[in-house]
């Protein structure tokens, strides 16, 4: 119970525009960092989504929840760990372009692990990366040597193992209105 | 103007009529029912203030002399009543000076709408004059906020404001409307609203859960309940009274659930927390069963979490999912409306006494009795205490007075001793604890209740707070009771210096003006009361009065409120001394 992990709570919201300073001002009145954040469109038309991810105990991670869901605009919250949730990380790495012809090295890289180069231009070549964390650290640390101009990484998007009653919850309003 | 009236009650048929969304506004108003509202005018809501001009018979409205008050006075009328309360104020400092009593509804859960005015759209955040981000600023201190930048939107805000202000667990919510939304015409129709798709405020009951807090409490041997303002908000004062009445079961109460049940009600055994009464503190922690109604284990109740009713299993009774659990672990928690759930539980628990357990109460009741209680209400020392104050009103008023507390020393003692018949009858800021909080709380209080006496119990701390509040009494005559126990110190954090900061006393003495001449530039009948011949007299005649009353107590300027749970202690290391 008192032991942090890294937790994904997923909160279905209607879309609005106050909400995500709401949301926030829960981790900030308990001094809990968010360690990723994205907010993007749900299987659900005009239901947003919300994916943060913590490092805390069940105990806050519960609580914090509890807050959320308590919001009016707020349809449901979950919280997971990362047993219970597929889940993968962006990243964009942007490299000299004569490093892809002087350094062969590079090729070997980017087919190892698994990632595509999304554009190249004169002066520069874009990499994306999907996948955990610490793939995209690995694949970091193979690049770094060689000179990395930009690097970008993406909050976590993930996907729960168990079924997210949200529809289920919409269609009961409707039908008790 | 009775034409758009009629329109409004035909809202159903989805008449429609053109107006500008200030007058749609005071429309939306009347159509939830306001009479009342309290606020402050200025340059972003003068359009709303030009259609009350022209409203004035339908609509009362209070110009405080602060906004804060504006706020505070919604929440008395709020509080008394169990309608919403409704508060007025313009862009800017009119808004920011809302902030206090927004925070004080929240914690307290007050329904409460508040409607700002904002600038223009066009000048929305260029930091314009008076323009400030009042969505921002009060989004951790309402239950929900919305900026109006149209005036279609209107109707549809509003609705749902005042649904969600008091749907499940009330709190204040904050309407922000932009001035060319006030100005622009429409046209308006009204629907009031009934639910919000992402919003469930009351969780139904479940009936194992209820079978299981029936089963846990039959087979208990030593079983309390404590309460809060959950009975009150839930109208349950009936149901629980049943409850203990059948199950015999001492029942004790919050702060802000006293009133719920007649204070000499046999089985009511007083209030819990920081200074609340010795026994159900004590047996808090001998108790095998606690079952909390509509309460929310605040620090003040609980004292050190870890040394708090480890013993005993805890049913919770709760209509706010998010307060399970939070602080003290629930064994059976009971989600749902306090009035339904108890209503179901009612049927399966079984008559008891309890007899023996109850004793324990008595016995605690004894020794708390002899070494406070009775110096406290009947003292034999020279100087007047604050109990014995509140006692003669007791006595004056028959137990029937709403008392409006302030915060600090007086309000423990307040809360302490007051007695009550009536249900919503103890208005103090219970969770915020905002001094300043009384006088304006006073007025709505009064005007929420105009048939009752309501009687403001202020130190001379606080009272200074809001002062000026006194303007709209004497403006309107209304009959408050003000009394003023007057230690000329920050009673309570003077107290606190005593106690645990070695008798420095930093800033804790007051030099205080002479409040009777005050009151009297008011025009309110005064008086100051030094000694104990004259206390009696002056308060039967100040709860005779039919007119707006100051009194002045001059209390012992050292008193400290006993029993005490120091701060981080266990509820059960109360101090009596």
């Amino acid at each position: 119970m008192k032991k942090q992990q890294w937790f994904t709570i997923s909160v279905y919201s209607e879309n609005n525009v106050g909400l995500l300073n709401r949301i926030s001002g829960i981790f900030l009145k308990r001094h809990i960092n968010i360690e990723s954040l994205n907010v993007s469109k749900s299987e659900i038309d005009g239901v947003s989504k919300f994916t943060i991810v913590v490092h805390t105990t069940e105990k806050w991670v519960r609580n914090i929840v509890g807050q959320i869901e308590k919001q009016i605009e707020v349809i449901k919250a979950f919280y997971h760990t990362d047993e219970e949730t597929i889940y993968q990380e962006s990243a964009l790495f942007k490299i000299a372009s004569n490093l892809l012809f002087d350094e062969r090295q590079i090729q070997n890289i980017i087919k190892d692990n698994n990632s595509q180069i999304v554009t190249v231009a004169r002066e520069f070549f874009v990499i994306a990366k999907s996948g955990r964390r610490n793939e995209i650290d690995d694949m970091y640390e193979q690049l770094k040597p060689y000179g990395i101009m930009q690097f970008v990484r993406s909050g976590r998007i993930s996907v729960s193992k168990d079924i997210m009653q949200i529809t289920g919850l919409l269609k009961e309003f409707y039908e008790e209105a | 103007m009775e034409a758009v009236k009629i329109k409004t009650e035909e809202a159903k048929n989805k008449a429609k009529l053109k107006m500008s969304g200030a007058e749609a506004i005071i429309h939306c108003l009347l159509a939830e029912g306001v009479d009342t509202l309290y606020g402050y005018p200025g340059g972003a809501i003068m359009p709303v203030y030009d259609e009350l001009y022209k409203f004035q018979d339908k609509l009362t409205h209070i110009l405080t002399r602060h906004e804060q008050g504006a706020a505070h006075a919604a929440q008395g009328y709020a509080r008394v009543s169990g309608r919403v309360g409704v508060a007025m104020a313009t862009s800017g400092p009119g808004a920011t000076n809302l902030v206090t009593g927004l925070a004080d509804a929240q914690i307290d859960s007050t329904p409460m709408v508040c409607i700002t005015g904002q600038v223009t759209r066009a000048l929305l955040g260029s930091d314009a004059f008076q323009e400030t981000d009042i969505i921002g600023i009060s989004t951790p201190v309402t239950k929900w906020n919305y900026q109006i930048t149209k005036a279609e939107e209107i109707p549809e805000i509003m609705a749902k404001a005042f649904y969600i202000a008091k749907a499940g667990r009330p709190g204040p919510v904050l309407v922000d409307i932009t001035k060319n939304a006030q100005i622009d015409e429409f046209e308006f129709s009204y629907e009031k609203c009934t639910a919000v798709r992402s919003y469930n405020p009351v969780p139904k009951p479940d009936a194992k859960a209820i079978e299981a807090a029936a089963e846990l409490i039959n087979s208990a041997k030593k079983p309390m309940i404590v309460w809060g303002q959950g009975v009150i908000l839930g109208k349950a004062e009936e149901e629980l009274k049943a409850l203990i009445e059948k199950s015999g079961i001492p029942a004790a109460w919050t702060i802000m659930g006293a009133s719920a049940i007649d204070s000499d009600h046999p089985l009511n055994v007083g209030m819990v927390g920081m200074h609340g009464n010795y026994g159900p503190n004590i047996l808090t922690n001998e108790c095998d069963l606690l079952i909390a109604i509509g309460m929310r284990f605040d620090d003040r109740v609980t004292g050190k979490l870890d040394t708090y009713a480890k013993q005993a299993k805890v049913i919770h009774f709760e209509i706010d999912k998010a307060e399970v659990n939070k602080n003290v672990h629930a064994d059976v928690a009971v989600l749902g409306n306090a009035k339904e759930t108890l209503g179901l539980l009612l049927p399966l628990v079984n008559e008891n006494k309890h007899e023996d357990w109850h004793n324990e109460f008595k016995k605690k009741y004894e020794i708390e009795f002899n070494e406070v209680i009775k110096g406290d209400i009947h003292p034999t020392k020279e100087g007047l205490t604050m109990g014995e104050v509140i006692e003669q009103i007791n006595i004056a008023s028959g137990n029937k007075a709403v008392i409006v507390t302030d915060v600090g020393q007086h309000q423990m003692i307040g809360c302490r001793y007051a007695k009550f018949k009536e249900s919503k009858s103890n208005i103090t800021s219970g969770g915020l604890g905002t001094m300043g909080f009384a006088l304006p709380a006073a007025i709505g209080a009064k005007m929420g209740a105009m048939d009752r006496e309501v009687v403001a119990i202020i130190g001379d701390g606080g009272y200074q707070m809001t002062i000026q509040e006194l303007g709209v009494i004497f403006q309107h005559n209304l009959p408050v009771k003000i009394v003023v126990l007057n230690n000329d110190h920050l009673g309570m954090v003077r107290q606190w210096q005593e106690l645990f900061f070695d008798k420095r006393y930093a800033s804790t003495v007051m030099v205080n003006p002479d409040f009777v001449k005050i009151a009297e530039g008011y025009h309110i009948e005064s008086k100051r009361v030094s000694k104990r011949e004259e206390l009696q007299s002056t308060i039967e005649e100040m709860i005779a009065s039919k007119n707006p009353y100051f009194l002045e107590v001059k209390v012992e300027k050292e008193d400290n409120v006993f029993p005490m749970v120091p701060a981080g202690a266990s509820v059960s290391d109360i101090r009596l001394k």
